[in-house]
């Protein structure tokens, strides 16, 4: 089974979904990203979806999901990259991602974790 | 109208949810589809593939691709032989799930096609068929 890479940089996460995504294949994200969240005490996730093509509910609920999850965990989930036709189809679906961070590239996405991170000040043991 | 290359897609695991994805995207690009609608198309197949599988125990997919004078189209079937839904209006509201997701599947699959239409009944099974037009 394909597997998600998740790589560390700086302070965050990046993960870069580049595959039509399976659904063990999502499951199997959470946990593994759940945990090097943890292990890695990071900040941010940067969830990168410029290569995704289609979003249903189910990836839709996923990404709700990593976000929610991460939060509790001490760290901001920033989706980034959203095609402007799936972003159409997932409103239309019923699914606008509240509470779910956007940027529209890596570039804006961590920037606005920085922002986030300097804003949050060095609480529960991160450096600021 | 024309109805022409006939496709059936079994739905038996989750495999084939990315099987008739990938297969309805083949489809909408043949027929000369815009973006926009291949992903709404795309997304609602996604949507119905998973409902066949999940509630009704899996099922197939069949595709045909429409013409109508210069008007072209897929319509999608999903046929399962599962449960069947009791109350066909409350399946269709936003939020009602019995399947453990947010409950957007089957509205949110009419909401991204130009035809939709169920037929189901307790014991037998739900048949679902949508269209997008060019």
């Amino acid at each position: 089974m394909e597997r998600i890479p998740i790589l560390k940089m700086g302070p965050y996460l990046l993960v870069t979904i580049q595959v039509d995504m399976h659904d063990r294949v999502a499951m199997t994200l959470q946990d593994e990203l759940t945990a090097r969240i943890v292990a890695e005490k990071a900040r941010g996730v940067l969830l990168d979806i410029s290569s995704v093509d289609v979003v249903d509910s189910f990836i839709g609920r996923m990404i709700g999901n990593i976000a929610a999850m991460s939060r509790v965990l001490d760290a901001d989930t920033v989706v980034v990259g959203m095609r402007p036709a799936v972003a159409i189809t997932l409103v239309e679906l019923g699914m606008a991602l509240p509470g779910v961070k956007t940027a529209l590239n890596v570039d804006s996405g961590m920037a606005l974790l920085n922002a986030t991170s300097a804003s949050r000040g060095g609480i529960n043991g991160h450096p600021a | 109208m024309a109805t022409l290359r006939d496709e059936v897609v079994a739905l038996q695991n989750a495999d084939d949810i990315i099987k008739a994805r990938q297969l309805v995207r083949d489809r909408a690009v043949t027929q000369g589809f815009s973006l926009i609608d291949q992903t709404k198309l795309i997304t609602a197949a996604s949507e119905l593939a998973r409902n066949t599988l999940i509630h009704g125990g899996g099922g197939e997919m069949r595709m045909v691709t429409l013409e109508s004078g210069a008007r072209r189209g897929v319509r999608l079937v999903f046929v399962d032989q599962g449960p069947g839904i009791e109350d066909i209006a409350q399946a269709m509201r936003d939020g009602f799930s019995t399947g453990g997701g947010l409950g957007l599947g089957l509205g949110g699959a009419r909401r991204l096609v130009n035809e939709f239409d169920i037929e189901s009944s307790p014991g037998k099974g739900t048949t679902v068929t949508i269209v997008r037009w060019k």
